[in-house]
């Protein structure tokens, strides 16, 4: 598929994945933004900021902004994580010049008070909506006893108190600092030409201004603590374990993929033959996650109150395996996993759109769908046990949430 | 420029089995969605206990161990071929579902094929498959915004049409594996099977592997169904959350019924895109709600619009009150041009959209013919949203919370000020 690459004048890069056989056309802002990158005094902004985009420019009102996707049919959303903020639309090529227009339009919002405070109670909700959620409290919770006071460890959506606290004029010398054009990539993926690509990026984000907008990446060593969240309603145990893993600049990221697949996918990896096909736990899986010069593995488990000592053990003996005993089967059975699902997922323009830009962004790189299933291809056995002598997964920091109190599992 | 025409093929084998395929030329995967009329809602006329759980505790069953193989060898196969699978069930069918590489797809339904027609079926898998229900049950109840839905559906269909698959935690601990056996022998049965398949296909090869992999599958007759009658239609589950759970429930029309595209419009005018009423005014207007969202489920013979939002108690009222507000503001007032524009767009595009992925083609496919007996081209579709006046979805819209009665449920701290019930409808009786 053809690539492209330019950059504008005011520093914004603009990129193409170009695919003929789609139906569809997906466009994003990658803004290089997110909870790691706020003061204590702004907890929460970025996620508050990616709403409030939502809510107006001086061109539209926040009904306009969503009655214009609408009109061209644009599936549209954001997301905010501890590094990025995704700002994207997918729709039939020939609405995209006017679905782009509204999504260009929205990164240079208004900000208006009004909108502020109703957005504010909106994300209060959503607060409140993810404390009802064991699994969220605890990942929240696992973050932050992990990183400690390294930014990594900032809440995404911040506190009800922290959002009460923010204000306008915070938000705006916020969006000031980072949403800069040359802090942002924009990315398409899917059927159109690069010509009127380009040409459409000009005439809508040309104008843009703004210097450049660093970033902290100080290297973080993981606390490996042990805490207890007591929910004495909740009928099951959740509990989150992150432990260090390789940056995503790394060329290891692929094996600790692959490793974090052998290790706990939701079907078929150790994790699944230990807990849940014995039916000792009904969740219970491994995932790797690369941040900006830092990495980690969270584990996700739950059960019964009651057993929760007893399989954390079981997850303990399951990552303290010998080197050398993962098989080239189980090698080859995490790469197939892999593979099929890249190839599903790069069928549609949306699926190719997120990995595109964050390549480029962090790396500086375009690299197909072939390019990755061949880095995929190239781990080796040894690979993965440089992974687990570098960064053991045992013992992580856990976080434990529900009826049950117990102590730090000393194994 | 992608094809704009694909093609659908059909074929019913003499036990009953439909094949439907499409091809996708755009596409390097294949998938296929096997719906067997196994869902829990027949759990009761085929276990004499009537205990729920049967059909989800089945559907985990057949996949530890068939044919040639012990669990471990079953999933380390369908892993070699880098098939994503799911096995569930849900009130109607019990649902498998695979996607992988073209050139994968009948070595995938091999696999299947012996999980249907020769699953092990193994006592001392058992007691390790009722844990993991039970437990899903607990996990369930420490998830509000999903339990709230669930018991809206059991209040809202008459039973067993709102049955859930999770079952009760009474039915998973008394379930004795004669029962799941019963179960599988008479429902996983070819008869009132679909299986819809789309991506990068071999028609004739498809047609002939699969009419051979399942030709020893043997009709059985349909299980007969005695409806009960559900509720209450109002009704508060305490519970003590950060946010009150609002779930209203409306009659609709069934995919078969002349005003479907009506009642799709109204759900979708309601709570289908982000100007949509709902989110417009209980989320951008007033910020009462992070999620507020109007869905449309169809059976053969009922179908129901669900509406759903969570809220911090002290602002539930509100939610719920601006809720049922903007439902019977678009019932007296009716639809703007403007919103059918929006809905056509929405609905439009997403068909289109559809073609980039062979899970959601094969879902249709089958969805289609167990509603219809056919499968509805994309064509079709099109111009029957094209087809849709102001005045028939007005009128439509019109109905709701008159003829079309809402069931209400909360889930929270406090019970919420609930309209009074009127008397049943003819539409909701009819059954």
């Amino acid at each position: 598929m053809p690539f492209h690459h330019a950059t504008l004048d005011n520093g914004l890069e603009v990129i193409a994945e170009l695919d003929d056989r789609a139906y569809s056309v997906a466009a994003g802002f990658f803004v290089k933004t997110g909870s790691r990158d706020e003061s204590s005094d702004l907890a929460g902004v970025s996620h508050f900021l990616e709403h409030m985009t939502f809510k107006g420019t001086s061109s539209r009102d926040a009904l306009k902004v969503n009655r214009d996707f609408d009109k061209v049919g644009a599936k549209h959303n954001a997301q905010t994580s501890e590094e990025d903020t995704l700002y994207h639309a997918t729709c039939l090529p020939e609405y995209l010049p006017r679905a782009f227009e509204v999504l260009a339009d929205i990164l240079r919002p208004s900000l208006r008070e009004e909108d502020f405070e109703t957005e504010k109670q909106v994300i209060i909700e959503e607060i409140r909506m993810y404390l009802d959620n064991p699994m969220s409290v605890a990942y929240e919770a696992a973050k932050t006893a992990h990183f400690g006071a390294h930014p990594l460890g900032n809440s995404i959506l911040g506190t009800v108190e922290s959002i009460q606290a923010l204000t306008a004029g915070g938000m705006r010398g916020y969006f000031e600092r980072r949403y800069s054009p040359a802090n942002i990539v924009l990315a398409f993926a899917g059927a159109a030409s690069w010509e009127p690509l380009l040409a459409m990026a000009r005439q809508r984000c040309g104008e843009w201004q703004g210097g450049p907008a660093g970033r902290l990446t100080t290297p973080v060593q993981g606390s490996r603590r042990f805490q207890s969240i007591i929910r004495a309603d909740d009928h099951q145990q959740t509990v989150v374990g992150v432990s260090d893993g390789p940056p995503l600049e790394s060329d290891d990221r692929h094996a600790a993929h692959l490793l974090a697949t052998i290790l706990g996918d939701h079907t078929s990896s150790r994790l699944y033959w230990s807990l849940i096909d014995p039916g000792l736990a009904d969740g219970a899986e491994v995932s790797y996650q690369d941040y900006n010069q830092a990495g980690a593995f969270f584990t996700f488990l739950s059960c019964e109150p009651e057993s929760t000592r007893s399989n954390l053990e079981i997850i303990a003996q399951v990552y303290r395996l010998e080197s050398g005993t993962v098989t080239e089967l189980e090698l080859t059975q995490a790469k197939n996993k892999v593979l099929a699902r890249s190839v599903l997922r790069g069928e549609r323009p949306m699926g190719r759109l997120s990995s595109l830009g964050f390549h480029w962004m962090y790396q500086r790189k375009y690299i197909s769908v072939e390019a990755e299933l061949q880095a995929y291809s190239h781990v080796t056995l040894a690979d993965l046990e440089r992974i687990q002598a570098q960064w053991p997964l045992w013992p992580p920091t856990l976080v434990s949430v529900g009826p049950k109190t117990h102590e730090s599992p000393t194994i | 420029m992608p094809p704009t025409k694909s093609m659908i093929e059909h074929h019913t084998y003499p036990n009953g089995l439909v094949l439907l395929a499409e091809t996708m030329p755009s596409v390097r995967s294949a998938a296929f969605t096997l719906l067997l009329p196994a869902g829990a809602a027949y759990e009761r006329p085929l276990i004499s206990t009537g205990f729920g759980g049967a059909a989800t505790m089945t559907a985990e069953w057949i996949s530890r161990g068939a044919g040639e193989r012990d669990s471990r060898a079953l999933l380390t196969a369908l892993d070699n071929l880098g098939a994503n699978h799911a096995e569930s069930a849900q009130t109607l069918h019990t649902s498998l579902a695979v996607a992988t590489l073209g050139r994968n797809l009948i070595p995938a339904l091999e696999i299947f094929a012996d999980m249907i027609l020769r699953p092990h079926l193994d006592d001392e898998e058992v007691e390790p498959i009722r844990a993991l229900c039970l437990q899903s049950l607990h996990s369930l109840e420490d998830d509000p915004g999903s339990k709230v839905i669930y018991e809206l559906r059991r209040r809202h269909f008459p039973d067993p049409w709102g049955r859930s698959s999770a079952g009760t935690p009474e039915g998973v601990t008394a379930l004795e594996p004669d029962h799941l056996r019963a179960f599988q022998a008479e429902t996983y049965r070819p008869n009132g099977a679909i299986l819809g398949v789309a991506g990068a296909i071999d028609w004739p090869a498809l047609r002939d592997a699969v009419g051979r992999l399942f030709d020893a599958w043997a009709p059985r007759s349909a299980p007969a169904i005695a409806e009960r009658p559900a509720g209450p239609r109002r009704d508060h589950i305490p519970r003590e959350t950060q946010q009150t759970q609002i779930a209203l429930a409306y009659p609709s029309s069934t995919v078969a019924s002349p005003d479907y595209y009506d009642a799709r419009a109204v759900a979708a005018i309601l709570g289908g895109y982000s100007s949509a009423r709902l989110f417009t005014e209980v989320r951008e207007k007033r910020g009462l709600c992070y999620s507020v969202y109007a869905a449309y489920e169809g059976q053969l013979d009922r179908a129901a619009m669900f509406c759903h939002a969570g809220s911090t108690p002290e602002r539930a009222q509100e939610t719920l009150d601006v809720m049922l507000g903007e439902i019977a503001r678009l019932g007296e007032q009716g639809v703007e041009p403007d919103e059918l524009d929006m809905m056509r767009a929405g609905l439009k595009s997403s068909l289109i959209m559809a073609q980039e992925s062979s899970m959601s083609r094969s879902a249709s496919l089958a969805s289609d013919w167990y509603h219809l007996g056919r499968v509805r081209g994309l064509d079709e579709i099109s111009r029957a949203f094209d087809a849709l006046s102001v005045d028939a979805v007005s009128a439509h819209a019109a109905r709701l919370g008159r003829e079309l009665e809402p069931t209400i449920l909360t889930l929270g701290p406090a019970p919420l000020a609930q309209p009074p019930e009127r008397e049943p409808s003819a539409l909701e009786t009819r059954n």
